[in-house]
């Protein structure tokens, strides 16, 4: 069962990591670029991507992160997460990136590297 | 989530761009918290002031926001990177950031907001009475309004406060209602704990806890230990609450936090044998603190940079009762507005390591200021690193 967190729609590469992300201390917010060594994504950019995390951590300034990633054009074109986090809903709210909340179910059945499409408004929201 | 009328108006812009994009925050954070409606809250702590946290692109965001928007409710503000009275000894510190972080600073007084740049509102104000609904993003202020305030917050994002600040109003989550579930106690197994024990306490809690947390072993720590624990658990997790319990419950999950699972916190963070320069704040230190300071370096000099944060209400306060002179006498160097995450004060081609008691400054001094974290309790600091 998926919810809604923001609207919208996008194409992309699925980029997942089992780890959550801290948004303020582990991506750069002008590369898009993981920074953090302790990530299974680390030097991995975020950049264009369907980024695939259970859930951000940390600092509430990670919300300003993702919109200055938005702004620097290296934002994911979509996040999907298992648990919405108020850092991670209310940056990709201001900043305009689809958004949604997954099962774990459906987390699992998530390919890295696999193109797959956001769409809110269909009835599968990802496919 | 179900809006009124008015906030149903306000979310398709019928009372301005302002207030639109305000509203559509609180319903993408009431979404993910599964709030069923907004309610009133008396107090937003915003965060989202350092030049070097918010960039470019959150600059010129505050610089068109506050043009228009005003806060309804009293908000108070974090940090910003520098301290403007000590900017002329610092410098490496390029024009360009101080041009924006002082118009960070300037869109947040237009906005209407108390210029604290503190990130303990707690230790400025006296708080409001018990189960007042507030909204503080700073992840160990939220926790510790929840946890030893008897406030009610999330653990807002700067976003979801700043539309707080500006509506008055936040998603009515689990963690403002009581009875918030807490399906997990940590059992702390170390005696004697000292602050940085603690700090590594809340780390670990952060990271395996869930919303709450039960902590059990634990008997009145003070308040240095307190805020270290707050700040930990902050850095690394989605909890937001924790309470002390003497007696464990059967229902809850049991956790230990021992030797091992210290060691292993304190090797994930600890990467330098000494450090170049010493940072103490962060969170920034209160007026206990500050005088429990002056006592334990009685006497004594820092061998190397001593770099000392607090709120400029607090240094205020601690000068008058006449802390700051022996600190200052010491060779400690007391800076305000700012703390020791991701301040530019901290001149990184002259700096390779850093020796801290904070776990929260560690993990930001690592990853985001780019430089290797020496561990030590304040006592061992003191011991070390004075003659």
């Amino acid at each position: 069962m998926s919810k809604i967190i923001v609207q919208g729609m996008a194409q992309g590469t699925v980029l997942k990591t089992t780890s959550p992300i801290n948004f303020l201390g582990a991506v750069d917010k002008k590369t898009g670029t993981i920074r953090d060594e302790k990530y299974d994504i680390f030097k991995k950019s975020i950049k264009d991507t369907i980024l695939v995390f259970p859930h951000g951590i940390g600092s509430s300034v990670g919300a300003y992160t993702i919109y200055s990633l938005k702004s620097n054009n290296s934002a994911p074109v979509a996040m999907i997460c298992t648990k919405a986090d108020l850092t991670v809903a209310s940056g990709c709210a201001l900043a305009n990136i689809p958004m949604i909340v997954v099962s774990n179910e459906e987390f699992n059945s998530i390919q890295d590297g696999n193109k797959i499409t956001v769409d809110t408004k269909s009835e599968n929201i990802f496919n | 989530m179900e809006l009124t009328s008015e906030e149903k108006a306000a979310l398709n812009g019928e009372h301005g761009d302002t207030l639109q994009t305000a509203y559509r925050i609180l319903v993408a954070t009431g979404e993910a918290t599964n709030a069923e409606k907004l309610i009133p809250i008396t107090w937003a702590h915003l965060s989202g002031v350092n030049y070097n946290t918010i960039g470019d692109a959150g600059e010129q965001f505050l610089r068109e926001l506050s043009k228009d928007a005003r806060v309804k409710v009293k908000a108070t503000v974090n940090p910003m990177g520098i301290d403007f009275d000590h900017i002329s000894e610092f410098n490496h510190i390029d024009d360009e950031f101080i041009k924006k972080q002082a118009s960070i600073r300037d869109s947040y007084i237009r906005m209407g907001v108390e210029p604290t740049f503190s990130c303990t509102p707690y230790d400025i104000f006296d708080l409001p009475e018990k189960n007042t609904q507030v909204s503080f993003a700073e992840s160990n202020a939220a926790i510790f309004a929840n946890s030893l305030g008897g406030l009610k917050t999330n653990k807002e994002s700067a976003f979801s406060a700043l539309a707080s600040a500006i509506t008055g109003k936040s998603p009515y989550s689990d963690l403002r209602k009581d009875n918030i579930s807490t399906p997990m106690t940590i059992r702390m197994k170390m005696d004697n704990p000292s602050e940085l024990d603690f700090g590594m306490l809340g780390f670990f809690a952060g990271k395996v806890g869930d919303t709450s947390v039960n902590i059990s072993g634990v008997s009145q720590p003070n308040r240095r230990s307190c805020k270290a624990l707050c700040g930990g658990m902050g850095t690394s997790g989605t909890c937001a609450k924790f309470q002390f319990v003497d007696t464990e419950d059967t229902t809850s999950e049991k956790v230990d936090f021992g030797k091992e699972e210290m060691n292993e916190v304190f090797d994930e963070l600890n990467t330098a044998e000494k450090g170049d320069i010493i940072t103490l704040g962060s969170p920034q230190l209160g007026l206990e603190e500050l005088s429990d300071l002056s006592k334990m370096l009685k006497g004594k000099s820092f061998e190397k940079r001593c770099m000392i944060f607090c709120s400029r209400a607090v240094q205020e306060q601690a000068r008058t009762l006449d802390y700051i002179n022996e600190i200052e006498r010491a060779g400690g160097e007391i800076l305000s507005d700012c703390c020791t995450c991701l301040t530019p004060l901290i001149d990184t081609n002259e700096t390779d390591a850093i020796t801290t008691n904070s776990i929260k400054g560690a993990y930001y001094l690592k990853n985001s200021t780019g430089v290797d974290v020496n561990l030590k309790p304040l006592a061992k600091i003191i011991e070390d690193e004075t003659k």
